[in-house]
């Protein structure tokens, strides 16, 4: 009988329990508060050749960061393909790091969450002033006229990165300028197994980013100025087929391109399959598979006639990351003092020397590490003809449709079929019709 | 799963033996009674917390219109009325014909995927029945694609699957010549080729397995005396195996189908986020309209409409199912 007791009794603690835990179980929305000023949690977005390399590059920096204030910072090195993903559900559970990483290009969708801890000019203030800040990787912290819900961390734009020795077999002397010399010069490279150019099909956010600056170099914009999306106008059906063209009828690219979503292009590119690549700061990730500094050359991505600049004659997305504050942290001072370390002239030096990428900060700018031949392209590009990927707050989402309906057109190319104009403009009226009607 | 609750059901109905009248007897049965379903309180608690409240969530869920502007704080997201299901189900408009499409494709998919590895699980098991030399060591080699990790298995088959390097096209291509050039097999058509194939394979081991076991149940000499009447092989397969497994093949069947249903890393492995159309199935495309494009509500209100139709395939396959037994016992 005791033991029927006892079993009873467990079986009633054991429900309370339960009860209690699942009624428990929900966290607060409010602001952020100063419960724990002595811990911060910092997911960081995978920037060098893999997550290890992160951790080795940004450790040393956080213990630095201890050592200054007594706060330890966790860190946590968050793959490129789980990253939003992550965000979102911390944004939904209210547990979320206190300081994490975003893509620029996501600023404005994640800013429409609310979850993000706005820069208005007292928080500037704590970490220097909005004017430490390069202007154009402002551009791209959230919707026009809205307190930024980030700061920039650090800068990269898209450059053309060629193979020296390929260009010199095939008697080209200097890297094309515009996009007819490329498909020109790219007849004379594709031949015996090698192609011109690299890039990945298959990989939505890379198409948005070229089919996005071929739009502004024909004129057009996917969002109009009220934000609503505008894919099927005749310009950016004219940019899109463009972008597709250089596989469906110029044939400068391999076909199998089409199914690269895993930087494919750029092992290509150091193996020597591919003589062209246009990517955005490269050469950390070149020099960890082996090919040497000397071996490529780095030059602005072709316009359609003329030199890069404003208007027509963009040539790049505004790419880099933002450091954005949760919202809801339970260290808000601590969080904004660790923004400002980050965005310290010497951690920006430092960190975005290992990364190969520009630092955002205007004071950083001046080492020389940031006078190469190679991150002066990237620095120039980035001061006058890069501009910032639509600030709405549809951004992911046009991400996703149209960079799907481009793989889409892509397949049919890589299979032979025929690009049309009619094709391309179908594809893309599909697209916009996934939006939220809103 | 029936025939457990059928055979429960008797045991409730028996009433204590020397059933109480008087006050401190009628204390003593409530008791008796009620401590068994206090002892299950737990795990009723546990089957709501785990099970239950999700589910009601997700249906709440669909009933909103939870975008990126109220993940935040779900409360505050208005109510949306059936307004996700009016989007979902209609089929003239661009959402609802590509959920419509999606959906024929993972019927046509698990159709298929079922047929060909109960075909393939049967037919081995069959083929294993007979003792020989190396039989423990093939069986245990036809359960490896089934005890392999998925993600490590898929993305072994996505390199294969590869245009330029993949040993697909390096066979069919390049050492037998049967086709003109490489063809694509994780973009465009063939991709529904390469999803199928990739499923056959995971798949077929658990239904040899099941068969396997079942096989065991039939009596030898049932065969013996097929065979002194003069049935054949084929004979014997189609007059004893096949009816003496009835019962398994009907639970294999219907484990099948939901699992194939509702495959959701065979193909994210294989195509990423993004499917291509010919391989678009339901629940990547559930996926992708609710984190992709950050709208949870219409994504819930497809997990219901899809919800609803297993439930239906499954009432459906139980009721006929058990019909058949009743009239056949």
């Amino acid at each position: 009988m005791r033991s029927i007791r006892a079993a009873a009794a467990g079986a009633v603690t054991l429900s309370l329990a339960l009860a209690a835990t699942a009624c428990g179980g929900g966290s607060a929305t409010g602001g952020g508060s100063n419960d724990s000023p002595k811990t911060l949690t910092y997911w960081a977005s995978n920037q060098g050749a893999s997550i290890e390399v992160d951790k080795k590059v940004l450790q040393p920096e956080l213990d630095k960061f201890e050592k200054q204030t007594g706060i330890k910072v966790k860190l946590e090195v968050v793959p490129w393909s789980d990253l939003l993903n992550r965000i979102l559900t911390a944004t939904t559970s209210g547990q979320g790091p206190d300081v994490l990483n975003i893509g620029n290009t996501w600023s404005a969708s994640l800013q429409a969450t609310g979850a993000l801890l706005p820069w208005d000019a007292k928080n500037f203030g704590k970490i220097g002033g909005r004017d430490r800040f390069v202007d154009s990787a402002l551009g791209s912290t959230g919707a026009e006229g809205e307190d930024p819900a980030a700061v920039p961390l650090y800068s990269m734009s898209y450059a053309l990165y060629y193979n020296k020795k390929m260009f010199a077999d095939a008697g080209i002397s200097k890297p094309p300028a515009t996009w007819d010399e490329l498909v020109a010069d790219g007849k004379k490279l594709s031949k015996d197994g090698k192609w011109a150019l690299g890039m990945e099909g298959s990989n939505p956010s890379e198409n948005i980013h070229h089919a996005f600056v071929f739009a502004k170099q024909h004129g057009a914009d996917f969002f109009t100025a009220d934000g609503k999306p505008d894919f099927t106008s005749d310009g950016t059906v004219a940019a899109v087929k463009q972008y597709v063209d250089l596989m469906a009828e110029d044939k400068v690219i391999a076909p199998g391109n089409a199914e690269y979503a895993q930087n494919q292009s750029v092992s290509d590119f150091a193996k020597g399959k591919t003589a062209m690549l246009l990517w955005q700061s490269a050469s950390a990730n070149l020099a960890s598979q082996g090919m040497s500094e000397d071996d490529y050359g780095i030059a602005p991505v072709p316009v359609q006639s003329g030199a890069p600049g404003t208007g027509k004659q963009v040539n790049s997305m505004v790419a880099g990351i933002n450091l954005a504050v949760f919202k809801n942290t339970d260290n808000t001072d601590g969080a904004t003092k660790f923004v400002k370390f980050m965005t310290s002239d010497a951690e920006q030096k430092i960190l975005n020397k290992a990364y190969s990428t520009i630092p955002p900060v205007k004071s950083a700018q001046s080492d020389a590490a940031f006078a190469t031949p190679a991150t002066t392209v990237l620095k120039d590009t980035l001061a006058n003809s890069a501009v910032a990927l639509p600030q709405v707050a549809d951004e992911s989402q046009f991400e996703t449709a149209v960079g799907t309906a481009i793989k889409g057109l892509f397949a049919d190319a890589a299979a032979g079929r025929p690009v049309t104009t009619g094709s391309v403009k179908a594809a893309l009226e599909k697209a916009q019709q996934q939006m939220p009607a809103a | 799963m029936t025939t457990t609750a059928q055979a429960e059901r008797p045991a409730v109905r028996k009433s204590p033996p020397g059933a109480a009248r008087g006050p401190r007897r009628r204390t003593g049965r409530i008791h008796r009674v009620g401590l068994p379903y206090l002892l299950l309180l737990p795990a009723l608690l546990l089957e709501l917390l785990v099970h239950l409240v999700p589910m009601v969530i997700g249906i709440v869920m669909s009933f909103k219109e939870l975008t990126q502007f109220y993940i935040r704080d779900w409360g505050a997201a208005p109510w949306s009325a059936l307004d996700n299901y009016k989007v979902s189900v209609d089929f003239d408009a661009p959402v609802g014909e590509a959920l419509l499409h999606s959906f024929l494709v993972t019927v046509a998919f698990t159709l298929l995927s079922v047929g060909l590895c109960w075909l393939t699980g049967t037919a081995a098991a069959v083929f294993m029945q007979d003792t020989f030399r190396g039989r423990g060591l093939l069986r245990a080699l036809f359960l490896v694609p089934y005890a392999l990790p998925v993600y490590a298995a898929v993305i072994t088959w996505v390199f294969m699957f590869q245009h330029d390097n993949g040993l697909v096209n390096h066979v069919l291509h390049d050492q037998l010549g049967l086709t003109d050039k490489p063809s694509f097999w994780l973009i465009g058509d063939n991709s529904f080729v390469a999803l199928l194939t990739v499923s056959v394979w995971k798949g077929w081991p658990f239904a040899f397995l099941i068969v396997m076991a079942g096989l065991q149940n039939i009596p030898r000499e049932l065969y013996e005396a097929a065979a002194l009447d003069g049935a054949g092989v084929w004979q014997q397969i189609r007059r004893i195996t096949l009816p003496s497994l009835r019962p398994v093949n009907q639970v294999l069947v219907l484990v099948l189908f939901l699992w194939t249903f509702n495959d959701f890393n065979t193909p994210f492995v294989l195509f990423g986020r993004t499917a291509p159309e010919a391989a678009d199935l339901i629940s990547v495309h559930i996926y992708q309209a609710s984190f992709v494009t950050w709208n949870f509500g219409t994504g819930s209100a497809m997990s219901v409409l899809l919800l609803l139709f297993l439930l239906l395939v499954t009432g459906g396959h139980l009721v006929l199912t058990s019909r058949g037994r009743r009239s056949a016992s």
